[in-house]
């Protein structure tokens, strides 16, 4: 979003004879360039987001409700809000930690850090969920550690045996790979927002008296609050709808560890379409939030600068 | 020193408690709903099991569910995973935890012998005919009218005809039709060669590999791609019931394979979690006559012969040849074909 405002930030200051000039295209040029957007749009967007509710309320109101009475759909609800709720407030902390260091401070290693944010979009979520069953599986470093005679820390190894404590195809392994996959969502969305800012208005608050806490807490986050929000929301509707990853460490174990998105490849893979595309539908709902949110968050965020 | 709080003023302080309020009150919700659902009396079984067993076991379940509480007052719940059989497997291996594992073959179920010694070597004797209480076989679904003529596994290598199969790495179900192909051919044609020679003909023709046997189906019969599908015997039924007979027909090629798709307690979980004597039920119950018979209305070849004679003419006669008779078990025939550098690589990567 930072790069969308500064564009709309240039605009605003182009000279009016410029904005004219460009608006001048011979009309059929504008036209074309219109149609060929808008086509793109309903092909590739409206198009498929139409047929997910078509496709839900072909047999009715009643058969596209009967999908969220199943149990295993409700458990898969709560999962996915579980892994939500867990991953994406540590996202969010982690986000603003990392974006506040990277913008504010100069330090060796200060590009390593940035590129290791980057990571998880880099790699495929496949390997991402593959990674974790390395680490973590029976077969992995953690199985190993459990199956140790002689372990560091033997007091640990009693509780996790005691607990049946586990990682993969289990809770924790999904809120892992999600959290990893969803990784730099906030501290990408604020780290340019920051650097543009610059550090004046944080040292004006240090040259006061203010002591760091401070000085982050009335000066910094005020002025990101928007890209932040912005950040969460994004990181949020991919926690929610990330498939791949999560596929590779739950075990598919119906009503136990399916989110949404593995539910409704379960339901379309048992003939159940009416089923796959309600629930489908839930993903929809909450990709059309998402963006009605951004929006909002644009023109506050647009409202907030004209008032400065 | 700041002295007045800028946060009224910038109207921070209230949304971020109101959020945080909002947080807390959904962990809670989310959390409570977790723990209210579950009772201490419930048994629950985990059975991972490979891709086309799906609707056979929701109904399995519910009959399973109804002899115990006859039986013992437990309430047992089975919760299912499907997937191709040796992905399956892997995922027990690594830890998925599994009561019960019912795979598409045998050779999955040593996998988890093999690697991490989660069953006994000799698992197959602790239940009847060699723990497979249902078979199944391979045969041809193909679109309605047969426009490629496809009679038998001569017409799958054909140029030009396009074969939907499954991933042998992490199929069960492709690993059956793998053979049944390879053994087709070393009959006709008299050498293991010749038989490679066949099957390297054979995935030429295939356009797509899925992981697993469901995933197959859909892409044959969803999304149309493909002349011919080699498939579970049980798998193409069901395609034909759930999309009408209209739509496809089954092609019984002259000669096929015994499909025997395996079932055991896994005993290193089932020790841990207290359930040995109802996983072990579980599997016996499978033998019964209300089993057999639900095995038999999901085109699964029933083993017990009341339930076997009673679905005799719903399954095409075939000339039927065992894993065993034509190369020597699963074991052996893991090594020499699917295993890396087997023949499948060797076939598949050229």
């Amino acid at each position: 979003m930072a790069s969308a405002i500064s564009n709309l930030q240039r605009h605003r200051s182009l000279p009016s004879e410029a904005v004219a000039q460009a608006t001048q295209d011979p009309a059929w040029v504008r036209w074309l360039l219109t149609s060929v957007a808008l086509l793109f749009v309903a092909f590739f967007l409206v198009l498929p987001l139409a047929s997910v509710f078509a496709e839900a309320f072909r047999r009715g109101i009643a058969a596209y409700f009967a999908a969220f009475k199943d149990a295993d759909a409700l458990s898969a609800i709560r999962l996915t809000l579980l892994t939500a709720v867990i991953s994406v407030p540590a996202n969010l902390v982690f986000g603003v930690a990392a974006a506040w260091t990277i913008a504010k401070f100069d330090f060796p290693g200060k590009s390593l850090l940035l590129t290791l944010i980057d990571l998880p979009f880099a790699v495929s979520p496949v390997i991402s969920g593959l990674i974790y069953v390395l680490v973590f599986g029976a077969q992995g470093w953690f199985g190993q550690y459990l199956e140790a005679q002689d372990p560091a820390l033997p007091w640990l190894q009693h509780w996790l045996i005691a607990r049946d404590f586990k990682i993969i195809f289990a809770v924790p392994g999904m809120v892992l790979a999600t959290t990893f996959v969803t990784f730099p969502f906030v501290a990408r969305e604020i780290i340019p927002l920051m650097q543009s800012q610059g550090t004046d208005e944080e040292h004006a608050a240090i040259t006061l008296g203010a002591n760091g806490w401070q000085t982050f807490w009335y000066v910094t986050l005020p002025n990101i609050k928007w890209g932040l929000f912005y950040g969460v929301i994004l990181c949020n509707a991919r926690a929610m709808g990330e498939f791949g990853a999560v596929s590779v460490v739950s075990g598919h174990i119906r009503g136990e560890t399916n989110t949404i998105p593995l539910h409704v490849e379960i339901l379309y893979n048992e003939y159940n379409f009416v089923g796959a595309f309600a629930v489908a539908s839930l993903l929809a709902v909450l990709a059309i939030i998402t963006l009605v949110l951004k929006s909002f968050i644009e023109w506050k965020y647009q409202q907030g600068r004209a008032e400065a | 020193m700041i002295t007045q709080s800028p946060l009224s003023s910038l109207n921070f302080s209230s949304p971020v408690n109101r959020v945080l309020f909002i947080y807390v009150l959904a962990v809670v919700l989310i959390l409570g709903g977790g723990i209210g659902s579950v009772s201490a009396k419930d048994i629950v079984l985990r059975n991972i099991s490979y891709d086309p067993t799906r609707e056979f076991f929701v109904e399995y379940n519910t009959a399973f569910a109804k002899f115990w509480k006859a039986k013992t007052g437990d309430k047992v719940t089975v919760k299912q995973s499907h997937g191709g059989s040796g992905k399956q497997a892997r995922s027990v291996i690594d830890g998925l935890d599994a009561d019960i594992v019912t795979l598409a073959l045998a050779g999955d179920v040593d996998a988890l012998f093999e690697h991490g010694k989660l069953i006994p070597q000799d698992w197959q004797k602790r239940l009847p005919e060699n723990s497979a209480p249902y078979t199944s076989t391979i045969v041809f679904l193909v679109r309605k009218g047969n426009s490629q003529h496809i009679k038998d596994w001569d017409d799958l290598v054909r140029p030009g005809v396009a074969v939907i199969t499954p991933n042998p790495k992490t199929s069960g179900g492709a690993q059956w039709n793998y053979l049944a192909a390879w053994e087709f051919a070393r009959r006709k044609n008299g050498s293991d060669d010749a038989a490679k020679e066949f099957v390297r003909k054979l995935y030429k023709n295939v356009p797509v590999l899925d992981s697993g046997a469901r995933g197959s189906t859909t892409t044959f019969v969803q999304r149309g791609v493909g002349d011919v599908f080699i498939s579970w015997e049980n798998e193409a039924f069901l395609a034909l019931k759930e999309f009408g007979a209209d739509k496809f027909e089954i092609v019984v090629p002259s000669l096929s394979i015994l499909a025997q798709p395996s079932v055991t307690v896994v005993d290193r979980v089932v020790k841990r979690k207290g359930t040995a004597e109802v996983a072990k039920a579980y599997l016996e119950y499978l033998y019964s006559d209300e089993a057999q018979d639900i095995a038999g209305r999901n085109f699964y070849r029933p083993t017990s012969e009341a339930a076997a004679a009673k679905y005799a003419d719903k399954f095409p006669k075939v000339e039927l040849f065992t894993i065993d008779e034509a190369f020597d078990g699963w074991t052996k025939a893991k090594k020499t074909h699917f295993a890396d550098d087997g023949t499948f690589d060797q076939i598949y990567a050229k």
